[in-house]
C-alpha cells in the first residue's frame, strides 16, 4: 500500500486548549457580573456592552484586512477587550463614545504594536484612560445610583475622599452591587464568583488577584481600618484584580514576577487614592504597572535546573 | 514499605491513551521472512559487518563489531542466509549499512550462546563483558552502549542505580508489561548492573498509573536487600533520567552533566530486563518488547519483536491499518520520531510503533503568543520556552544561549500546552543544535 505520511518535529499531540478556550472562560467568567450590570442599569448598560463589543471586533476585523495579516477576530480577545472596556464606563456614557474607546482599544493600544499579545499595555484600561482624558466628564460624572435611580451619583471612593458629598452606602449593597459607579465593577460577589471560576479553570492564576487586593487592604488597615471595606470592594479592584491585571499580554510571566506586579500595583492604587487627585487608582496602577512588565520579566527569570547558583551543593 | 509518592517540579499530564495495550500480554512475534539489521544500533561508533552475502548465521551470532569504546555489536535476530549488506532507512532517520537476513523459519540458535551461571560467581569485569558482548545499549530510546554507563572514570564514585519504570510516554506499555510478566527477570538483571556498578543501593521507579506493577514487583523484591521499588506521580516526563534523580535521591545533575556527576546511574526497565535475560540463558539483545499502538491499528498488541523487523510487519501481525495513517512514530508521541515510510526495521531503541490517524497527525495551525505563561510552568527545567522560541525564530541564536536553551531536554511539554500551539520545542531544537555546533566551531 502506498501511504503518505506526516512528518513533524516530536512532539506529536497537543493539548486540546486553545486561544479561543481561553478567552471564551474570560467571556463566561464576566457574564454574572455583566448580568448584574443589566440589573441595576438596565437597557443603558446593554447598549453600551453591545456597541463597545461591535466596535472591537470590527475594528479589528478591519485592521487586520488593512494590514494583511491573518483575521483572527474568531479568537475572541476582541470581544474580551469589547465588555470589559463597557465594564469601565457610567451607564450614562453615550454609546458613541463606547465605539470611539473600543476602536481606540483595537486599533491604536493592540493592532498597531502587533496584535494579540504584542500590545504592552491592557487594550482596556488605556482606552478608557484615553476617553478619561478626552471626555472627562461623560466619564467621571454620570453615575447612576441604581437604589434610587438617580443620575449624578458620586461613587463611594468619591464620597469617602470628599470630592463629593452624601451618605456612604451599606456595607450589603456594596457587596450585591446596589451603589453608584462604573456598570462592571458594582457587584463585588459576581465578579468574585468569576474570578473564582478562572482560577478553578486554571485560566489565570491566583497569585495577582491576592497579592493585588492583599496589598491594598493592607495599607488601608494601616491608615484608616474603617474605610477597609470600600477600598477593597469600590472603585473597581475587585474588577481589575481579577479581570484586568491578570491579562497575560500586559502582566509578568513568572511567579515571583506577578506578585511583584500585583504588589506594585496595590501600592500605587492607594497612593493614588490617598495623595492623588483621582478618588480611584485602580486603572491608572495597572497601567503603570504594565508599563514595568517588560523589566521585571527581564530581570525575574526562574532558576534553570542544574545550573550553579553558587554555594548550594549536592548532598550525597 | 513506604508509601511515599515522588516527583518532580513541573511537567504535564497528557491524556495517558493506555488502555490500547495495558492489559494485552506480550505477544511472541514470529520472525519475518526479511530482517533488515542496522549495524549501528547504538550511540557511538558504527559496527563493521564480521558476514558476508551469502553466509549462513544463527540466532544470536555476532554479525557486526567496531572496535571502539563506545559501540555496541550486533547480532543475527534469525537463522537464514545474509542475502545483502546494503544502506538502509532506520527510525532515527538516517540511511544506515544493514545486514539483510532471509529467515529460514528454525530459529537455529548458534553455539556462542550459553547461559553464563550464577550470579555469585560471576566478577564485575565477568559481568561487563557479558553486556559488551551481549550488544546491550539504553533499550528506552537513547541506545547508548550500557557498559559505557556501567563503566564510570574512577574519580566519580556511583552509589546509587535507578531502575526506570517510569513510562511517561503516553501509548506505551512496553515496560509496564515487562515489569507484570517479567519481573524475575527485572530483578536479576537489577542485580547484575549492582554487582557491576558495586552499589548497595537499588531503586525500581514506577509510576502510580501502574499499581499492579508496583505491587509485582514490591512483592518479588521483599527480601532483596537494598532493593527498593518507588512509587512516583503519573506524570510527563517523569522518567527523563534527570528529573528521575531529582524526584527519587533530590540530587541535581548539574547543567550539561552526566547522572555519574552525582553518582547515579539509570537504566530503563526494558534494557535491565534484556541483561537479566543474558545472564540466564545467554541469548544477546536479539529481541525487544515494541507497544504497536495507535487508533490506525487494528489490533494494538505488545509484540517480543525480532530485532530487524520491519514496521510494517509489526502492524500486519497487528491486523494491519485499521485506517488511512497519518503519522507512524517510533517511540512514543512525545518524543518519538515521525517517520516516513512503514519500511523501517525495529531496532534496540524502538520502544513503540506508534499510528495516529489522519485527523490526530494534523499539525495544528499556529497563533500568536499571549504570554500566558503555560510554557514557563510545564518547563521541568524551569527554561522560559516561549522567548527562547522567539529568538530562534528571529535566528538570535545568541539571545537563545542566554536563556539557556542548551539545558532543554526536549521532552515537549512546552509545545503540548501552548494554547498557541507554537512549535516551542521545534524552534528550540533549532537554537540548541545552531550553539553547539558554533561552540564546537568556536574551539
Amino acid at each position: 500500500m502506498e501511504i503518505k505520511l506526516i512528518g513533524s518535529s516530536s512532539p506529536h499531540i497537543r493539548s486540546d486548549e486553545t486561544t479561543q478556550k481561553i478567552m471564551l472562560d474570560v467571556i463566561i467568567a464576566l457574564m454574572p457580573a455583566l448580568a448584574a450590570s443589566m440589573y441595576y442599569f438596565g437597557f443603558k448598560a446593554m447598549v453600551l456592552v453591545l456597541a463597545s463589543v461591535i466596535s472591537a471586533v470590527v475594528t479589528e476585523y478591519c485592521c487586520q484586512r488593512f494590514m494583511n495579516r491573518p483575521i483572527t477576530v474568531t479568537d475572541l480577545s476582541a470581544v474580551v477587550t469589547g465588555i470589559l472596556l463597557a465594564f469601565n464606563l457610567p451607564a450614562e456614557t453615550p454609546w458613541w463614545i463606547a465605539i470611539v474607546g473600543s476602536a481606540f482599544a483595537i486599533g491604536i493600544v493592540k493592532q498597531v504594536f502587533g496584535g494579540l499579545g504584542f500590545n504592552f499595555l491592557n487594550p482596556a484600561l488605556a482606552a478608557r484612560a484615553f476617553l478619561m482624558a478626552s471626555w472627562p466628564h461623560y466619564l467621571s460624572g454620570g453615575f447612576i445610583d441604581p437604589a434610587v435611580d438617580a443620575v449624578s451619583s458620586a461613587t463611594p471612593l468619591a464620597l469617602l475622599k470628599g470630592t463629593a458629598s452624601g451618605q456612604l452606602p451599606s456595607l450589603w449593597d456594596m457587596f450585591m452591587g446596589n451603589i453608584p459607579g462604573v456598570i462592571g465593577e458594582t457587584s463585588a460577589i459576581l465578579l468574585l464568583a468569576g474570578g473564582i471560576y478562572l482560577i478553578y479553570r486554571g485560566t489565570i492564576k491566583w497569585i495577582i488577584p491576592v497579592f493585588y487586593i492583599g496589598t491594598v487592604a493592607v495599607i488601608a488597615l494601616i491608615t484608616d481600618a474603617s474605610t477597609l471595606p470600600y477600598h477593597i470592594l469600590g472603585g473597581g479592584l475587585i474588577l481589575g484584580a481579577f479581570f484586568m491585571a491578570t491579562d497575560y499580554s500586559t502582566s509578568p510571566v513568572t511567579d515571583k514576577g506577578k506578585v511583584i506586579f500585583a504588589v506594585g500595583a496595590g501600592l500605587l492604587t492607594m497612593f493614588i487614592r490617598k495623595m492623588g487627585g483621582y478618588p480611584e487608582g485602580v486603572s491608572y496602577s495597572i497601567l503603570l504597572m504594565n508599563i514595568l512588565t517588560p523589566m521585571i520579566d527581564k530581570y525575574i527569570k526562574p532558576h534553570v535546573f542544574g545550573v550553579a547558583t553558587g554555594g548550594k551543593k549536592n548532598e550525597k | 514499605m513506604s508509601t511515599k509518592l515522588f516527583t518532580f517540579k513541573g511537567g504535564i499530564h497528557p491524556p495517558h491513551n493506555k488502555s490500547f495495550t495495558q492489559n494485552v500480554p506480550i505477544e511472541d512475534a514470529p520472525a519475518p521472512d526479511i530482517v533488515v539489521i542496522p549495524l549501528s544500533q547504538h550511540i557511538g561508533a558504527p559496527c563493521d559487518s564480521l558476514v558476508a552475502v551469502g553466509d549462513k548465521v544463527k540466532v544470536g551470532q555476532k554479525i557486526g563489531e567496531s572496535k571502539a569504546f563506545v559501540s555496541a555489536p550486533v547480532h543475527a535476530s534469525v537463522s537464514g542466509t545474509v542475502k545483502k549488506i546494503e544502506n538502509r532507512q532506520v527510525p532515527g532517520g538516517a540511511k544506515v549499512n544493514s545486514v539483510i537476513i532471509e529467515s529460514d523459519g528454525k530459529y537455529e540458535v548458534h553455539e556462542s550462546v550459553q547461559p553464563k551461571g550464577r550470579l555469585e560467581d560471576l566478577s564485575k569485569e565477568d559481568i561487563l563483558s557479558i553486556i559488551k558482548e551481549a550488544g546491550m545499549a539504553g533499550m528506552g530510546g537513547a541506545t547508548f552502549p550500557t557498559h559505557v554507563k556501567l563503566s564510570p572514570p574512577k574519580d566519580k564514585p556511583i552509589d546509587t542505580l535507578l531502575v526506570n519504570g517510569a513510562e511517561c510516554e503516553p501509548y506505551l506499555t512496553a515496560d509496564h508489561r515487562i515489569m507484570l510478566e517479567k519481573p524475575e527477570i527485572v530483578l536479576l538483571g537489577t542485580k547484575t548492573i549492582m554487582k557491576a556498578l558495586g552499589v548497595s543501593k537499588a531503586y525500581i521507579c514506577i509510576e502510580n498509573n501502574k499499581p499492579d506493577a508496583i505491587k509485582t514487583l514490591r512483592e518479588i523484591a521483599k527480601d532483596e536487600e537494598g532493593i527498593e521499588v518507588v512509587s512516583m506521580v503519573a506524570k510527563y516526563p517523569q522518567g527523563d533520567e534527570k528529573r528521575l534523580i531529582n524526584a527519587i535521591t533530590g540530587r541535581v545533575v548539574p547543567s550539561g552533566g552526566l547522572p555519574m556527576e552525582v553518582g547515579c546511574v539509570v537504566e530503563n526497565v526494558g534494557t535491565v530486563a534484556t541483561i537479566g535475560n543474558v545472564i540466564k540463558t545467554g541469548m544477546p539483545c536479539v529481541q525487544r518488547v515494541v507497544t504497536v499502538t495507535g487508533s490506525a491499528v487494528e489490533n494494538p498488541k505488545n509484540l517480543y519483536v525480532r530485532l530487524g523487523t520491519l514496521f510494517k510487519d509489526c502492524i500486519e501481525m497487528c491486523g494491519g491499518y485499521k485506517e488511512e495513517p497519518g503519522k507512524i512514530i517510533n517511540g512514543g508521541p512525545m518524543m518519538g520520531i515521525a517517520q516516513y515510510t512503514d519500511e523501517v526495521p525495529v531496532i534496540k531503541g524502538t520502544s513503540g510503533i506508534l499510528v495516529l490517524n489522519k485527523k490526530e497527525a494534523n499539525i495544528p495551525e499556529h497563533s500568536n503568543c499571549i504570554l500566558c505563561g503555560k510554557c514557563v510552568d510545564a518547563c521541568p527545567v524551569n527554561l522560559m520556552p516561549y522567548k527562547i522560541g522567539r529568538f530562534s525564530l528571529l535566528r538570535n541564536f545568541d539571545g537563545a544561549d542566554e536563556y539557556h536553551a542548551t539545558d532543554c531536554i526536549e521532552c515537549g511539554a512546552c509545545s503540548y500546552v501552548c494554547p498557541a500551539k507554537r512549535p516551542l520545542k521545534e524552534s528550540i531544537s533549532v537554537a540548541k543544535k545552531e550553539i553547539l555546533t558554533r561552540r564546537k566551531k568556536a574551539k
